[in-house]
């Protein structure tokens, strides 16, 4: 019986690290810039749309299809950013919110109107393939994506530990009006903030297409769902991200398997007032970015 | 009622004067469409002053509000579906229930300093808590939905909300005009004083010795409570509710949209606002019709689209900007 | 409360100011001379979350003027876009109606055609449900709509019956059995609906557990661990498109091979998107649900209109939605000619008293209770062949024969 319980807990947290990358992009953003990000779960769903087109008009794989992806959706939030978001910078949150649900509900019924309503998949060759380890079966793609998520964050990880310009963001989410006075430029350093945050959505999304089918539904649910992560795990703190997403991943495979599957969300939903309550930093403290 | 009258000019009176006279007059000459579009307005107007009044004056970002609408909706119809208590009754618990609801989440939210975001989230959380909680009570139809049946022949008992267009408008009319005078009352008495002090700086207003955490939950109660009033409207005017859809997250977005483009924080916001927002749906809809684009998702990006210009060119929200340039207010926060 | 208030348009110059915007939307009054064309207003939700469905519908309503027309009826379509979202579907019900629809077709979702049917039944315009399956619709006393589909519990009583059938067809033997459904609307209202019928249907196999789950969860892999766990011949699924994918996918996964995969009366396991997701892997999954007969003139004529009409579409998957939404309208068209007039209450008795042997879904003739429903809707045998849906029972409409049990997965091309 307790290998049924370690394979959903595999399944759980393989399917968390990936939810984890798309939290991420939330929590870095947040972190530095300080504007929630309420379109995020549509930017994940865009990105789903892009891996669908890039694998069926040039049948690229979406683990590779991630790089482009990614480095286009960092292009589109520098520009958003410099454009549009950077004077809604310290401004009222509920300000912050209508900007961002509006692009939101954009994104979401352009893709709509261009793809239609109906689920977009793409068929890999290994898509049903699973690994066989004694009493556990682990689908192959699941692995690749989870690997793959890991190596992004950890990249993530040591551009801002390693590099200058991710030291100076990190300055910048540490003390804002130092960095000024430091001569940084913050304008900047929040444009390319919110271009990484994007760059990792757009790599989660390309992921995520490998496990569920692009369909515009899908955003509202995946906004909610990293929200959910990143309080969780610590809005702002970059490992929290991660950490957030397995143990709702996990815990949500958990509370499926042993309580109705149904209302296996509300135990996320649980788990995210309990921190809330308890901890409101989040389990991994308030800022590591 | 003196307090709003006492803070606009003559100008802004005559205004309010000649639309309250065309909106009770409006049953007369509109046709039922526009009849059912200014009920879902008037409706608008009145959860989004509920909301305002926690948002926009008291500072607290609620992004959870739907849960009080179902909650709301739901008591009154279980009564009445499955005990024959009429809604004029049933609204008392409604308002309860959906204030206790309310009591929980300040109570949590407040006791434990959660404030801004992490406040909007931890009111999300509960809706959608809520949401799936409610998909499981059989009693009330879990995820399968609660009927409320039509019943020709009750038709006209007016106090247990059986009636057509006429009835509801009037009573969306009804709400929404209580909804801005308790507003405007609120907001010119000391409980709105302290809500102010509390939005602009609340380490201050505790050190005037203003009950911080008291203010704020009378704020939640108060909020919760009449949004409850708008969910049994809501029941009872579609006659159907369902978890999916009653505590969705988009409808609790919907539901805040109206204020803060109108302007949170003032009495006439959320009305501007709603009269501005729904009409914009319908004149898109009318609009890529004639244009004969008959492509589904046209009309939301172009609302999207709208409101991100609003907020961009007017962050305070339309009314403040109105009022400013017509010369309406004397002293509108 | 029930007046017509439908002149009143003229005078709305009366309303300057707050209702300017509204008015911008002025509407041709209505023309009261008895017209020889049906307008119908068709309320679908072409965009929100139930859009794929929505669009599906969309499909049966545009062809049906075309092939209406060669059976001598004459409609005409005003399209609306319910949003999924119930205010949105009133309000422009109640437009749809002021610019001069005569019948309401619609509304795929339950929530909308109950707010939708209040408008119908305050403005005496008939409603004409095409798909719907909450059975409290037809039980709230409404007497300005018909619904012609099977409630949830015709879906699980005809789906569960013809398990039987499909198991003397095949020879084959199911001992015991899992049933895994969408905890939504209409999933909920199928579970309870298969509990209650269950017994009836005397059926030589037990339940062993009943699994709801969530269908906006990211993944089924738990799910399918739990019923991989009991191990049964029989897996009962009531699902939509994307989370029949899910499970497929995983149970392939996770080396999972019942016996069969039934869908007692829900979609799913036939959308579109189910055959390009899985491709092979969709064959030989059963589905017991209403269909379109593919021997029935009507329905060739239907897929002829269906092919230059929607070229990336096939007929043959959309046998459901595309179906219904065709016989609602013929429905509303036929009421019309036999009325000669489309004025409310009239129209109504002549729709209510519909009785129409050709049609194009399986079944009887289309007739209508005391209450508005037609109890005469069969149910087909659906199998997946090919990655077509594709009827094996009953044999007077079967195209092929069935094939159980369902051929391991590996291997399949």
């Amino acid at each position: 019986m307790w290998t049924i319980y370690l394979n959903v807990v595999l399944q759980g947290v393989m399917t968390g690290l990936i939810y984890g990358l798309m939290a991420l992009g939330l929590s870095v953003i947040f972190g530095v810039v300080r504007v929630v990000n309420f379109a995020h779960g549509e930017f994940a769903v865009v990105a789903m749309y892009a891996a669908f087109v890039l694998f069926k008009i040039y049948g690229l794989d979406p683990l590779i299809a991630m790089a482009p992806i990614a480095l286009a959706f960092f292009a589109i939030g520098f520009i958003l950013q410099m454009g549009l978001v950077n004077s809604f910078v310290g401004r009222a949150e509920h300000e912050q919110f209508i900007l961002l649900v509006g692009l939101a509900i954009i994104l979401i019924n352009a893709v709509l109107m261009i793809f239609g309503p109906d689920a977009q998949p793409v068929n890999l060759p290994y898509a049903f393939d699973s690994y066989l380890i004694g009493p556990l079966i682990i689908d192959k793609v699941r692995v690749y994506a989870a690997i793959a998520a890991v190596a992004v964050s950890a990249g993530l990880f040591a551009f801002f530990r390693h590099t200058r310009t991710g030291t100076a963001i990190r300055a910048c989410a540490d003390n804002l009006v130092g960095a000024a006075v430091i001569g940084l430029n913050v304008k900047r350093l929040y444009a390319l903030t919110f271009g990484l945050g994007l760059a990792c959505v757009g790599a989660a999304g390309a992921l995520m297409e490998t496990i569920a089918d692009a369909a515009p539904s899908l955003g509202p649910a995946y906004t909610l769902l990293a929200f959910t992560i990143v309080i969780v795990g610590g809005l702002g703190s970059m490992s929290g991200a991660l950490v957030g997403g397995v143990l709702i991943g996990v815990s949500e495979a958990l509370a499926g398997f042993l309580i109705a599957p149904s209302m296996k969300s509300m135990f996320s939903f649980a788990l995210l007032i309990a921190v809330l309550v308890l901890r409101p930093q989040g389990l991994m403290g308030r800022r590591v970015a | 009622m003196t307090a709003l009258w006492g803070a606009m000019n003559t100008r802004a009176r005559i205004l309010l004067g000649v639309l309250v006279v065309m909106l009770l007059a409006a049953p007369l000459a509109l046709d039922r469409y526009f009849l059912s579009v200014l009920t879902l307005i008037l409706y608008f107007v009145y959860v989004g002053q509920a909301w305002n009044l926690m948002m926009g004056y008291a500072g607290q970002l609620s992004l959870g509000h739907a849960l009080y609408v179902g909650v709301g909706g739901y008591v009154a119809a279980a009564l009445w579906v499955h005990y024959g208590i009429g809604p004029w009754l049933g609204v008392v618990p409604a308002i309860a229930i959906a204030a206790a609801f309310g009591a929980a989440i300040g109570w949590l939210g407040f006791r434990f300093g959660i404030e801004g975001v992490y406040f909007a989230l931890l009111t999300i959380a509960f809706a959608e808590f809520t949401r799936i909680g409610f998909d499981h009570i059989p009693f009330v139809g879990g995820a399968g939905g609660l009927f409320i049946p039509y019943e020709q022949d009750r038709i006209g008992e007016w106090w247990n909300l059986r009636g057509g267009q006429h009835l509801f408008y009037y009573l969306a009319f009804l709400l929404a005009a209580v909804g801005v005078l308790i507003t405007a009352l609120l907001s010119r008495a000391r409980l709105g004083f302290q809500w102010l002090a509390i939005r602009e700086d609340e380490t201050a207003a505790r050190a005037l010795g203003i009950d911080v955490f008291r203010a704020k939950m009378k704020a939640v109660l108060i909020s919760s409570g009449m949004t409850a009033v708008g969910g049994v409207f809501y029941a009872f005017y579609n006659n159907s509710l369902f978890p999916t859809q009653i505590f969705n997250i988009s409808r609790s977005i919907e539901l805040i949209l109206a204020p803060i483009v109108g302007g949170i924080g003032t009495v006439f916001g959320p009305v501007v606002g709603a009269f501005v927002l729904t009409p914009l749906g319908e004149v898109l809809i009318a609009l890529t019709e004639w244009l004969g684009i008959d492509l589904p998702g046209v009309k939301a990006v172009f609302y999207g689209l709208t409101l991100m210009i609003i907020i961009t060119l007017v962050p305070t929200g339309v009314w403040p900007w109105i009022a400013r340039r017509l010369d309406l207010v004397k002293n509108e926060p | 409360m029930t007046s017509k208030n439908r002149g009143g348009l003229s005078r709305r110059h009366l309303l300057g100011g707050a209702a300017a915007a509204t008015a911008l939307l002025a509407t041709p009054s209505i023309v009261r001379a008895q017209p020889k064309v049906l307008k119908v207003g068709v309320a679908l939700p072409r965009s929100g979350y139930l859009a794929a469905a929505g669009q599906a519908c969309y499909r049966g309503a545009e062809i049906a003027p075309k092939v209406l027309a060669d059976y001598g009826y004459a409609v005409e379509l005003m399209h609306v876009d319910t949003e999924s979202n119930v205010d949105i579907a009133r309000n422009q019900a109640e437009r749809v109606i002021a610019e001069g629809a005569q019948c309401i077709v619609g509304a795929f979702q339950s929530g909308a055609t109950l707010a939708i049917a209040q408008v119908c039944e305050q403005r005496q315009v008939p409603l004409c449900i095409n798909v719907a399956a909450a059975p409290q619709i037809t039980e709230q006393g409404y007497k300005y709509l018909v619904r012609n589909f099977q409630t949830g519990g015709q879906l699980a009583a005809n789906g569960l019956r013809l398990i039987k059938d499909v198991m003397a067809a095949t020879n084959v033997e199911f001992k015991n059995a899992v049933f895994t459904y969408a905890n939504d609307t209409f999933g909920t209202s199928q579970a309870k609906a298969i509990d209650k019928h269950f017994p009836a249907a005397n059926l030589p196999f037990k339940i062993e557990e009943s699994i709801a789950y969530d269908p906006r969860a990211q993944d089924l892999s738990v799910e399918v661990t739990k019923i991989r766990a009991i191990n049964p011949d029989l897996v009962m699924v009531v699902t939509r498109a994307s989370d029949a994918i899910k499970l497929i996918r995983d149970m392939v996964r996770q080396r999972f091979e019942p016996k069969a995969i039934i869908s007692p009366g829900s979609p799913g396991l036939y959308d579109e998107e189910f055959y390009q997701a899985l491709g092979p892997l969709a064959d030989y999954s059963v589905i017991n649900v209403p269909w379109v007969n593919p021997k029935a003139k009507m329905t060739e004529a239907v897929a002829a209109a269906f092919k230059p009409a929607f070229p990336k579409r096939r007929f043959a998957v959309e046998g459901f939605n595309v179906g219904f939404t065709f016989e609602a309208m013929l429905i509303a068209a036929d009421g019309f000619k036999r009325a000669g007039t489309a004025d409310g209450p009239e129209l109504m008795k002549a729709i209510r008293a519909t009785d129409l042997a050709e049609h194009v879904m399986i079944g009887g003739p289309i007739q209508f209770d005391d209450t508005g429903q037609n109890n005469n809707i069969g149910s087909a045998v659906l199998q997946n062949r090919d990655r077509t849906p594709t009827v094996v029972l009953p044999e007077s409409a079967a195209t092929m024969k069935p094939v159980l049990p369902m051929p391991p997965w590996k291997g399949r091309t």
